[in-house]
């Protein structure tokens, strides 16, 4: 045989055992320790990649489950497209009991409609709520308002919000929404919020986010909230769910009972349901008022 | 003789100053006046009277917070009626302080007279100190309060001082008028701030577009050692900073330094005329000359109008309605203003004018495809890339952005004006600017 072919081979052998036995120590020195329970989370977990959690996609988040499970504890995490399901399959691989969160949605707090909030100008900048906001009020002059733009919309990885075009406002699908987050951060004015979806889909909201004293908004928007506390005073005293701030009403939505009493009291029908509210006791004096109201 | 200007980029949209042969006529002052207590560049002055206060024309009634940041005093006298939010340009409520007029009561130490004071007795740090309790700004549109300008950080010293009379923003001529009327009050203004800033010589530009003011500045200057009149070729942005040094004294400031860093100081014409009246007169800034004007309009004017009254009553005292074609109404000048969506917004110390425009002109086109003819690359001022930044901005890639030197920008719009696919250039660049500020602002907190 050819005594070149033969030294080739030797000497390609050679590199090779040389290699192995580097790569052999190497392996030792830098090995790391990536326990296998991440992988394993991470196959439980949707893969959607939201960012919901707060962690950086799901793997993220599966190294911080299986790093809380060393402690012991996983309270306080919570995959909002996976929902209870993942969280107790997850908790049952981790050898854990996870406390049943109550499902959670947005909704969008804002309830200008461009017939209720009527545009004063036409804007023709970008169509980027983000661009907007830093320009100018609105088209309604509502500086709190919905700017109509759409941000949410492109925010939303699972189709879940919508842009009505007779409205002009964001529409959530509850049933599509995992509760991520993504359009609360992505709205310039933190119009939309995540709360609970309440029993039997039952849930309340006021639909306002504006801030300023009652006569203001008012030029702008016929169905802002103006603080007059009504709702406040209806509330019954085992949910107390209602607070009062900056001229605003705001619902808590774990301690909400859904009676809807508030939105009937509502003089300017800022606050907003899924149900139909129940209806007021027949008084002559309201019904007069109706009658003027639907006259006007 | 080859006219001086700046070397890169830079448009010439129509001039449309059809107000420049108009002298400037004082506005009646209304029964109520609202005073916006954030007029300036940086922290918002804290109002100092309460509802029911008396005030006098000049008497203090928002004091500076901070280092940046201006002190604001009463345009007219009266009772305070309530301090309150207002809406301002943009349509957002700011800390305002509401004035009811009674009488035009001035405070004794303002001298309301006439002649001409060119002794300058103030040594240049009462000076300083004299401007900024004045509440004096940047009357050019920015209102970045002047006193600052003035406060060399250590070891910084300035050779030259810059005064932009140049008003390259097309329709408006406050500036103008101001140094048509006022040219020996300006001159010694410029000499009291060459004092202020230890410097022995003043150059100011001014566009060919205004030869009467060339002439006039430049003969009358002759009195004054040390002051320059340049004439500039038109072009804009030539009233930018970094722009004017380059287009007067050949100087580039780089990136990210200030104009201190190459030994000037930038002043504007207005600026200029508010200090002598400060100094001087021991006035502080309570008015200014506002153009109103528009395509639309009759005639158009300018006027000097008490901070705090509302726009619409220069439209009153001209005597006409908003033309029934108007498209948008911009506050500033129609490159670089603000549009505004009523004329109830008061007038404050950056207010150079109010330009209404037809629907015609102000109308944006279709917006098409980037077609890569590099126009905007090639007007940009800055020597940025306009068509990259827009992209990178859109889709939200801050951190290219920031090497990109997004922050390099200065608005001009200059991109945005020459595109021929009409691609909102600016508008994206703007908002990846605030972000890649906002980024950098974190950062240094942290």
């Amino acid at each position: 045989m050819n005594p070149v072919i033969l030294y080739s081979v030797g000497v390609l052998a050679l590199i090779a055992a040389g290699s192995a036995i580097i790569l052999y120590f190497v392996a030792k020195k830098f090995k790391v320790d990536e326990d296998p329970r991440i992988g394993e989370v991470t196959e439980i977990l949707p893969g959607a990649n939201c960012g919901g959690c707060g962690f950086p996609g799901c793997s993220g988040f599966a190294t911080a489950l299986v790093k809380g499970a060393d402690k012991g504890d996983i309270s306080g995490l919570a995959c909002p497209p996976g929902g209870n399901e993942t969280m107790t399959a997850v908790g049952e691989f981790l050898g854990l009991t996870v406390e049943e969160s109550a499902p959670t949605t947005a909704v969008v707090r804002c309830n200008g409609t461009k017939a209720k909030a009527p545009s004063k100008l036409t804007y023709e900048g970008p169509t980027k709520c983000a661009i907007a906001h830093t320009l100018f009020s609105g088209e309604n002059s509502c500086p709190h308002g919905c700017l109509g733009l759409g941000d949410c919309v492109d925010a939303c990885d699972f189709e879940a919000i919508y842009m009505d075009e007779e409205t002009g406002l964001p529409v959530v699908i509850p049933d599509k929404c995992t509760s991520c987050g993504a359009c609360v951060r992505a709205c310039p004015r933190d119009i939309i919020e995540i709360r609970p979806r309440g029993r039997k889909d039952r849930r309340v909201w006021v639909a306002c986010m504006n801030e300023e004293k009652g006569p203001i908004p008012m030029k702008n928007c016929k169905v802002t909230c103006i603080g007059c506390a009504k709702c406040f005073d209806v509330c019954p005293p085992v949910a107390n769910a209602i607070t009062m701030g900056n001229n605003l009403a705001f619902i808590d939505g774990d301690k909400c009972i859904a009676c809807g009493k508030c939105i009937v009291v509502c003089p300017t029908t800022a606050i907003l349901a899924t149900f139909e509210p129940p209806k007021p006791k027949p008084k002559p004096v309201t019904e007069e008022k109706e009658a003027s109201e639907v006259k006007k | 003789m080859k006219l001086k200007t700046f070397k890169l980029g830079g448009v010439h949209p129509p001039e449309n100053k059809k107000t420049a042969d108009i002298p400037v006529v004082p506005v009646d002052i209304p029964k109520r006046v609202s005073v916006i207590m954030s007029q300036h560049l940086g922290v918002p002055a804290v109002p100092v009277v309460e509802k029911g206060d008396k005030v006098k024309v000049g008497t203090l009634i928002g004091e500076a917070k901070g280092f940046i940041s201006a002190n604001i005093h009463s345009p007219v006298s009266g009772t305070v009626f309530k301090v309150d939010g207002v809406t301002d340009a943009t349509g957002y409520r700011k800390d305002a302080v509401i004035i009811n007029v009674e009488g035009d009561d001035w405070e004794e130490k303002i001298d309301k007279s006439e002649t001409l004071l060119k002794e300058i007795k103030l040594s240049p740090e009462e000076i300083i100190q004299r401007i900024k309790d004045s509440g004096i700004v940047g009357m050019g549109g920015a209102a970045f309060p002047t006193h600052v300008k003035y406060m060399f950080p250590e070891g910084k010293t300035a050779d030259t001082l810059v005064i932009n009379g140049v008003e390259c923003e097309p329709y408006l001529t406050s500036d103008h008028r101001v140094m048509l009327e006022k040219p020996d009050e300006i001159l010694v203004g410029v000499s009291i701030m060459m004092k202020a800033g230890k410097v022995d010589r003043a150059k100011i530009g001014i566009e060919t577009n205004k030869p009467d003011a060339i002439n006039v500045l430049s003969e009358k200057a002759k009195d004054y050692p040390g002051i320059e009149v340049v004439p500039l070729k038109v072009q804009y942005p030539q009233g930018a900073e970094k722009q004017l040094i380059k287009a007067l004294l050949n100087r580039e400031i780089p990136s990210g330094k200030l104009p201190l860093d190459v030994g000037c100081i930038v002043n504007n014409i207005g600026t200029a005329f508010a200090i002598y009246e400060a100094v001087q007169k021991n006035k502080p800034l309570i008015e200014r000359v506002v153009t109103l004007t528009g395509k639309g309009l009759k005639k158009g004017g300018n006027f000097l109008v008490r901070i705090g009254i509302p726009a619409k009553n220069l439209l009153e005292k001209l005597g006409e309605e908003i033309p029934e074609n108007t498209g948008k109404m911009i506050s500033g000048g129609p490159m670089m203003g603000k549009a505004i969506n009523h004329l109830d917004i008061p007038v404050t110390k950056g207010t150079s004018g109010i330009v209404l425009m037809s629907e015609e002109e102000s109308k944006r086109n279709i917006i098409q495809n980037c077609i890569r003819c590099s126009k905007c690359v090639s007007v940009c001022p800055m020597g940025l890339e306009p068509y990259l930044l827009e992209k990178l901005a859109e889709k939200d890639m801050f951190e290219e952005c920031e090497k990109e030197a997004i922050v390099d920008c200065i608005e001009c719009g200059s991109c945005s004006y020459t595109c021929p696919s009409s691609r909102q250039l600016l508008d994206h660049i703007r908002y990846g600017k605030q972000n890649v500020m906002r980024i950098m602002r974190e950062r240094r907190q942290q």
